[in-house]
Order: structure tokens, then C-alpha cells, then sequence
């Protein structure tokens, strides 16, 4: 009998205390290129604000991140390419309202193991085929790509479908977002990736520039051969800064529903987030904005100005300053 | 007896009858939420897998050779992950039945009973050690094992995990064949040395035979036990779906998939979250006919004696 | 007189004996050799266990200062800790255990002490030896689709709980129904012809003696719980989580709340899996350090379960 009335009070109890008190919360969702800076970012917010807010970050991938955020299910979305226009569409339908802000910038990177002393320099041609989907079961030995390269098997690792990646890459080397064979090692976790290459001696993979760099000598860049001007450039800072590593370089965002940042906690975040991200994203491997650019994207966010400088559409090869232009113009 | 009496007691009893009743059907409403469990585990993934089916064919499922749900140019082909499935648990088997019967006819037939009483334990032991823990140690410590031997392996294969995870269902094999061997009847044993044979021998010749198919019955349910594994492939093995019989390449697994899609929670209702659900099911499937078959193994060896 | 030899010749010969003497030889060196690779066989377990702490150990061992167990995980490795998983952990398992332990137990009593014999107990007899056999990463679905979003609980230590809970139903309602088996019969008997019911036979005098095999079960059902990664992914704990959950017990009123309930979460096995996935040789020393927190601790409870059994074997005196 007692048992029982303890039984109920308890449960009842329970489910009581769901609507009550909850530590504030921001939810975090998206790229996991982004998520190292995120991720920085959250753990100092965190260790500021000594555990009065929660922070979550999860790496679901740019399009997953973008699934949910047009939901409602997450507060920002890390996006290693600009929203698209199915993703806009969808945000409009569930009426919420987008503030995009860039963070940084990525220098995608092409990596082979250490031990790879035959491909230095790659072109995108080369890229093209050995990753177009109809090099599908035919592309699989480093030969094939290039006569002087050694007979051995190919070993690919890529992006995900679900990534942000993986549609930038797909768009600047095969033309078309999101074409790619599928034959390869996918994962949004590019960790997967990293390890990958750094264990197999005939690999081939893409992934942020923040992973090459948090892990030296696991993995080792390659040269691409810049389209416009025939020389082949190394990814590098200095190289996305001055504007050479092209096709793969790259904005990194940060997409905030215009709600949510309503919210002091949110907003406290992503100021936190503009005043640090540069520090924040060289320490991590990437290239940090001008800033001109932080300022500008601060008083975007003051203004909570929605909307996207993108179109929606893909788009390869924006460099630094023209982000700066269109977010200043705009 | 006064009625007075009989009247003070009959309240008593009642009340107790109350509480026999309830403690009954809440101790009854405990047990059949074994059925409820598996009702639910069926009910939920049929469910989605329904879903899943209403814009996939099963027969394209069934047969497609590629398994890319989050692509542009999807493919549904479920080979590849059940490939890599059943890849792995066939490394593993070929570690764990030559291992596992060794270990199991020499602990039951051989070994000095002090042996027995304190490596048995052991074994138990090694069947506690957490999955996460083996995939750990097949990731960062076999692999680069097996690299030093087998120059160009890649650093995800199949080839670790699969011997990893066969000397983990050792103990677990051993143990079943052990019971299949310890009920024949000493009495054949004795006939068996009176006639002159030598333990092996009698091992080899009489305890086997007799204890065959519960020895495969062992066998099968390591299989189940191998294809269910989920943390040591999905750290070890890459997750590369691939159509291939070659262990020293990486391929998925429908658990590691699994892992994987759920580690970059797809939103609910979305076909890549319910192709999750029609994997499990088809991994479900599996388990069950592996275990059936077990089940019937041992009916068979119940029934010789 | 011939004699009784099974083997070959009827005449025991001078070669006839030698043959024999060196047939058996032979055939005994063999089982010599059996032993040997048997013993050999065995010990590949053995030294696989021994290999597996001592590489554990080697790369783990200097990561286990205070401050790894009080710091929340980090993008830097030295600084990473395992407070948020280990939390986690024991919240878990405090659900686990408060749902799954009276559930099994009760379903393993009703089983052998009320159920009668038809097809109603047998079906659930079938039920419960088949959950068993069912892979973990099932009971991680079957959790994502009711607990997640049919029943709303979310990704929140209570659906963490339940579908631990569910897991360690087979074995715990096993080992119940063997130690409520071995109390014997006079026992039962006595106390029904003093006029006891079956509850309080059951409870007065058939628990009590089985609550040590009772307790070893569910030990070894918790600590399998414990070491579990599969079913928790796939209801979407997080991998990265640098805070804790609301405590239960606060200075404020109410005094006890159940927040916590439905916080998100991490636990001790998801740890170690997130930084083995890290490619740097930093995080693989955490990973090693929470891996060796997790045998240790799954161990020492297997190992305190083993002598549980042991001790009530040498204890009861029918």
C-alpha cells in the first residue's frame, strides 16, 4: 500500500518536473568541417559562463544540420557551403527565419599518405575523373589517372552525402553538386577519413583544412593546380588569404534561426562566437576572416538582418574579399 | 465455530485474496513484457521498414549491388552490407570454431581439474570486457599487428575486427560445446578406453560424434553472436560499403551502417532514417534463422539420448 | 589360453606385442601433443585478455589524474576529462536499474513459482530465451522508434535507462528463475502447511534464499549494461557534451526533482568510442584511460558477482 502511494507521487513527480526549471540551452547542429571552431567556441563560452548555459554540438553534416534546423530542432546550423535553395524553401515553409553569418574560411584539402611521393601536384581534370560517377568501378588504380603513377590499387576516402563537403567538392571538381561515385569510404566524420588515409599507403581522400592541421604528419597535402593561373598551390592560410588556392577554397558559416537568438543565451553565443572566431579559427586550422568581414557580420547579426548573400544556388570559387563585398553591400 | 467469530475472521482473508490476485497479474503483467518486448522490436522496425519499402522494391533491394541512400543517384542494395556482414563473421569463425572446440575438448576431456577451475574463469572474464574495448584494441593494436605481416594493409579492414572479434566469441563457443560435450554418457567414454583407445582417441572418435550437433549448434549461434557485433567493426573496419569476399579490404556492416546513420541523426521519417529500420529488420531476420537453427541442432542432439 | 586383445593378432608374438607397444606409443605421444596444442589453444585467450590491459594500461595509464575525471571533454587533448561521461553512466544505470532489476525479477518469480504449464508460459518462456539472442544495436532501434519519438521521451537518459533495462531482462530473469530453482521444495512446503499463501511463502521464505543468486544476475546483467555503446548511439546520446545534467538533489525546493531525467547525455563506452575515432595519438591515451576506467569497473563488478556465487554456494546449509 505504501509502496504504492510512493509509486505514484513519484511518478507523478516525474513527469511534472519535464515542464519545470531547464539550464538554458543552445543547440548546435551541422558541418563537421565547422565543428572544430564550433566546438572551440563552445567549450570557452562554456568555461565564461561557468556552466550557467548548455551548449550541444552534434555532426550530422551540413545537409543533415540543415534538415533539422528547418525544423526548429536546433538553434544554429553549421554549414560548410551556403543554404540552398531547397533548404530555403523548406525554412520558409516552417517559417523560420535565417540570419547567415560567415565564419571563416576552409582550405579544402586533397590528402595522400605520407609515404606518397609520386602525386604532389594534381589538376582538377584529374580530381574530375577519378571522381565523376562514371568512374565508377573503372577508376581504381593510381595508373589509370596518370600513365607515371605507380600500379597499385586507388583507396578513396570522401565526404558523405549529408555534407557540406561533399557538395562543395562535388560542385568545384565534377561541376555538379552532390554527383559523385560511391564507391569510396563516406563518412561526415572526418576523423573516419583522417584515419583512413594516414593507414593506407594508396589512398586518396578530401576533407577541412582544420583536420590536416590538428593532426601533422598523419597525412600530406597536395598541390592543386590553380585553373586560372596553371601553377599548383599548396593549401594554406596565407594561400586562401591571397587568394591562389582555387577551386577549394571556401566560407564557413554559421546559420542562426532569427528566434532563437531572441533568446540571451543564443545571442550571448553568437557574439562569444564573432568576438573569438578569429583566434578560435586560426587555432584550430583555419583561415580566419578579415576584420572587416567579424564587424560585418556582427552588425548583421545586430540587426538580425535575414536572408542569404547566396541565391541558393551552388557556388565555387567566392574568395575572401568578395564575401566581404557582398556582405557589406547587402 | 460462532458466527461472531467466523465473521472476524473472513474480512481478513478477503483482503489478503485481494493482494494474492494483484500480486499475480502485476508478477504476470512482468513476465509478458517479454512478449510486449518483442512484439514492440517487431512492430517498430516492420513499421518503418514499411515506410522504407513504399519508395524502395524489395527486389531492388534485395539485388542492387550498391548502397548509397544519401547520394543524389540513390542505390538501395543491401549486398554490400550483408556481405560485409557476413565477411566478418566468417573471419571470426574461422578463429573461433578451431579455437573454441581446441579450448572446449581440452578443458572437458584433458585438462587436470586445477587448470580447468582457474583458466575458466578467465575465459568468463574475457566475455566481459566491453565491445568498445576489443574494437579499441583491434583498431590501434592488431591492425598495425597484421600491417607489420601483411605489407599494404589498409588501415581499415576486415581482417582485424573479424580475428578480434572470433577470440571474443571463443569463451562463448567453447562453453556451448562444452555442455554438448559433457552430456554424453561417461558410459561410452569407458567403452571407449576398456577397448584400448587413448584420450585423444576417445575424444576424437566418441565424445565428438556423439556431441556433433551440439558442437554445430555451437558453431551457428557464434555466427548469430559474430553478425550482431556492432562497436568492433564499426571502429575497426571502416565504413565503406563493399561488395567484396577480400577481408583485407574495408567494408561496412549493416551494424556499423547503422551506427553511422545514427551518429549523424537523421530526422525522423526521412528515407535514410528508415533505411536504418530495414537493414535492422533484415539483420533481425539473420539473428533468428541462425538462432532457430541452433535451436533445432540441439533438439536433434537432445533426442539421441 | 588366447588372449583377450581387441586389436590385431590372435598369437601374441614377440613382433605382435612390439607392434602393439609401438601402436599405443605412438597414439599416447599424440594425445601428449593434443594436450600441449589444447593448453596452447587456451591460452590464446588468456594472453589475448593480458595483451589487451597491458596496451591499455601502457597508453592510458598516465591520462588517469583527478583531473580526468573531473574535467568535461575537450578539443585538447590533455584536458579532456570523463566527468560528463561518467555522470551519465550512473544516471543511466540508477534508471536501468530501477526500471529493469524489479521487472525481471518479478517476471523471473512469476515463472517459477505461478506460472502454470500452457501455451501462455511457454510463449513467454520463448520470448524471453529469444530477447537473449537479439543483437544490441536491435534493442537501439527499437528504442529510437518507441521511446525517441512514439512515446516523446527524446534522446534523455530515461529512454537511455529503459532500453538498457530491456537488455538486461533475459539475463537477469535467467538467473532469477535459477536461484529461485535451487531453494527447495520442503522449504515451500513447510511453509504452506502452516497456512501461508503463495506471495508469502514467496516472499517470506523463497526470496530471501535466493536473493544472493538473484544479486549475482543482476550484477553481471548491470555490468554488461555498462559496457554497452550500440544501443545508446543509436538513440542519439551525444558524443560531445561539456556540461551535466540537473542534479537530483538540490538545496533549492523541491528538493529532489527528476530534470535530469530527460537531460541529454553521454556514458563512459561513447566516450572512449568518440576518441578512438579521433586520428591523434593524444586522444587515443584518452580513449585507453576511459577504456581502462570501463574494464576496471566491469571487471571488478563480474568479479565481485563471481564471488558472490561463490560465497553462497559455500553458505547454504539446506
Amino acid at each position: 500500500m505504501k509502496f504504492a502511494l510512493f509509486g505514484g507521487a513519484a511518478a507523478g513527480a516525474l513527469f511534472a518536473s519535464h515542464v519545470a526549471l531547464a539550464a538554458p540551452e543552445v543547440k548546435i547542429d551541422g558541418s563537421s568541417t565547422v565543428y572544430p571552431v564550433t566546438e572551440a567556441v563552445a567549450e570557452e563560452f562554456q568555461k565564461a559562463k561557468k556552466g550557467a548555459v548548455r551548449v550541444t554540438v552534434g555532426i550530422s553534416g551540413t545537409g543533415g544540420g540543415f534538415k533539422k534546423f528547418c525544423r526548429g530542432e536546433t538553434d544554429i546550423s553549421n554549414a560548410s557551403r551556403p543554404i540552398l535553395a531547397q533548404e530555403m524553401e523548406a525554412c520558409k515553409q516552417a517559417g523560420i527565419d535565417y540570419i547567415e553569418l560567415p565564419v571563416a574560411f576552409d582550405a579544402l584539402a586533397v590528402v595522400v599518405h605520407p609515404q606518397n611521393n609520386w602525386a604532389e601536384v594534381m589538376t582538377v581534370e584529374e580530381l574530375k575523373k577519378i571522381w565523376e560517377p562514371a568512374a565508377q568501378g573503372k577508376i581504381t588504380n593510381w595508373k589509370q589517372v596518370r600513365p607515371d603513377w605507380p600500379d597499385a590499387k586507388l583507396s578513396l576516402y570522401g565526404a558523405g552525402a549529408d555534407s557540406g563537403t561533399f557538395d562543395y567538392f562535388t560542385e568545384a571538381v565534377v561541376g555538379k553538386a552532390k554527383s559523385s561515385r560511391g564507391d569510396y569510404t563516406a563518412s561526415e566524420d572526418d576523423n573516419i577519413l583522417v584515419q583512413g588515409v594516414s593507414g593506407d599507403k594508396f589512398a586518396l581522400g578530401y576533407f577541412g583544412f582544420a583536420y590536416v592541421h590538428e593532426n601533422p604528419g598523419k597525412v600530406k597535402t597536395v598541390k592543386i593546380v590553380n585553373p586560372k593561373t596553371g601553377k599548383p598551390v599548396e593549401p594554406s592560410m596565407e594561400n586562401v588569404i591571397n587568394g591562389s588556392y582555387q577551386p577549394l577554397s571556401r566560407p564557413l558559416f554559421i546559420y542562426v534561426n532569427r528566434k532563437a537568438a531572441e533568446r540571451p543565451e543564443v545571442a550571448e553565443f553568437v557574439e562569444f562566437y564573432l568576438a573569438n572566431g578569429a583566434t578560435l579559427a586560426r587555432e584550430v586550422g583555419y583561415t580566419p576572416l578579415p576584420d572587416a568581414a567579424y564587424k560585418a557580420a556582427w552588425a548583421r547579426f545586430q540587426e538580425r538582418k535575414t536572408g542569404t548573400v547566396f541565391g541558393g544556388i551552388p557556388e565555387v570559387g567566392v574568395q575572401i574579399m568578395e564575401l566581404l563585398e557582398r556582405e557589406l553591400k547587402s | 465455530m460462532p458466527a461472531a467469530q467466523r465473521s472476524l475472521i473472513r474480512p481478513r482473508i478477503h483482503h489478503r485474496d485481494i493482494r494474492e490476485r494483484l500480486v499475480e497479474a502485476f508478477l504476470f503483467v512482468c513476465a509478458a513484457s517479454a512478449v510486449a518486448v518483442t512484439t514492440a522490436i517487431v512492430v517498430v522496425l516492420v513499421y518503418e521498414s514499411a515506410g522504407f519499402f513504399e519508395r524502395v522494391s524489395i527486389v531492388e533491394f534485395l539485388t542492387d549491388t550498391m548502397w548509397t541512400p544519401l547520394f543524389a543517384e540513390a542505390r538501395y542494395g543491401i549486398l554490400p552490407l550483408l556481405c560485409g556482414t557476413l565477411l566478418a563473421a566468417g573471419v571470426a569463425l574461422v578463429v573461433a570454431v578451431p579455437l573454441g572446440l581446441t579450448v572446449a575438448l581440452y578443458l572437458s576431456e584433458f585438462a587436470p581439474v586445477k587448470v580447468r577451475e582457474s583458466v575458466k574463469p578467465f575465459l568468463e572474464l574475457l566475455e566481459g570486457v566491453p565491445t568498445v574495448v576489443y574494437g579499441y584494441f583491434a583498431l590501434l593494436f592488431v591492425t598495425p599487428l597484421l600491417q607489420s605481416v601483411i605489407p599494404d594493409l589498409p588501415g581499415f579492414n576486415v581482417l582485424s575486427p573479424g580475428i578480434v572479434i572470433g577470440i571474443m566469441i571463443v569463451p562463448y563457443v567453447g562453453s556451448v560445446s562444452e555442455d554438448a560435450m559433457r552430456a554424453v554418457p561417461n558410459a561410452l567414454r569407458e567403452a571407449s578406453y576398456a577397448c584400448g583407445a587413448t584420450r585423444l582417441q576417445t575424444t576424437l572418435r566418441v565424445v565428438m560424434p556423439a556431441a556433433a550437433s551440439g558442437i554445430a549448434a555451437a558453431f551457428v549461434l557464434g555466427i548469430a553472436r559474430a553478425t550482431g557485433e556492432t562497436m568492433v567493426v564499426a571502429i575497426a573496419a571502416g565504413q565503406q560499403p563493399n561488395l567484396t569476399l577480400d577481408p583485407t579490404e574495408p567494408a561496412a556492416t549493416i551494424t556499423a551502417y547503422i551506427v553511422q546513420v545514427a551518429l549523424g541523426d537523421l530526422p525522423h521519417g526521412s528515407i535514410g532514417y528508415q533505411s536504418i529500420f530495414a537493414a535492422g529488420l533484415v539483420l533481425l531476420l539473420i539473428t533468428l534463422l541462425f538462432n532457430i537453427l541452433a535451436h533445432l541442432l540441439r533438439m536433434r542432439f537432445r533426442e539421441a539420448y | 589360453m588366447a588372449s583377450i586383445s581387441p586389436s590385431i593378432a590372435v598369437e601374441p608374438t614377440i613382433s605382435g606385442v612390439t607392434e602393439i607397444r609401438s601402436n599405443v606409443a605412438r597414439r599416447r605421444r599424440w594425445d601428449i601433443v593434443f594436450a600441449v596444442v589444447g593448453f596452447l589453444a587456451t591460452s590464446v585467450g588468456v594472453v589475448t585478455l593480458l595483451t589487451l590491459f597491458v596496451d591499455l594500461l601502457m597508453d592510458g595509464y598516465h591520462r588517469l589524474t583527478p583531473d580526468f575525471f573531473l574535467s568535461f571533454p575537450s578539443r585538447r587533448a590533455a584536458e579532456a576529462g570523463i566527468l560528463s561521461a561518467w555522470v551519465g553512466t550512473c544516471l543511466v544505470m540508477i534508471v536501468t536499474a530501477a526500471i529493469g532489476v524489479p521487472v525481471a525479477v518479478s517476471a523471473g518469480i512469476y515463472l517459477e513459482e505461478y506460472a502454470p504449464r500452457n501455451w501462455v508460459t511457454m510463449l513467454i518462456e520463448i520470448n524471453v530465451s529469444n530477447l537473449a539472442a537479439v543483437p544490441s544495436i536491435v534493442y537501439g532501434l527499437l528504442a529510437l522508434g518507441l521511446f525517441v519519438y512514439a512515446l516523446g521521451f527524446g534522446q534523455s537518459i530515461l529512454s537511455g535507462g529503459l532500453t538498457l533495462a530491456l537488455m538486461i531482462m533475459p539475463v537477469v530473469v535467467v538467473a532469477t528463475r535459477e536461484a529461485v530453482r535451487a531453494v527447495p521444495h520442503t522449504i515451500r512446503e513447510a511453509a504452506y502447511a502452516v497456512g501461508a499463501t503463495r506471495w508469502q511463502v514467496t516472499r517470506d521464505h523463497v526470496l530471501p534464499y535466493s536473493i544472493p543468486g538473484i544479486a549475482t544476475g543482476v550484477i553481471i546483467g548491470l555490468a554488461r549494461a555498462i559496457g554497452e555503446t550500440a544501443p545508446l548511439i543509436t538513440i542519439g546520446a551525444l558524443t560531445f557534451i561539456a556540461y551535466l545534467p540537473n542534479a537530483p538533489i538540490t538545496t533549492t525546493p523541491p528538493f529532489v526533482n527528476f530534470d535530469w531525467l530527460w537531460s541529454g547525455f553521454t556514458v563512459l563506452p561513447i566516450q572512449m568510442f568518440n576518441w578512438v575515432s579521433r586520428p591523434g595519438t593524444a586522444f587515443h591515451a584518452n580513449a585507453a584511460a576511459a577504456g581502462i576506467v570501463i574494464v576496471v569497473l566491469t571487471l571488478a563488478m563480474n568479479g565481485f558477482a563471481i564471488y558472490l556465487r561463490y560465497r553462497l554456494r559455500k553458505r547454504i546449509t539446506w
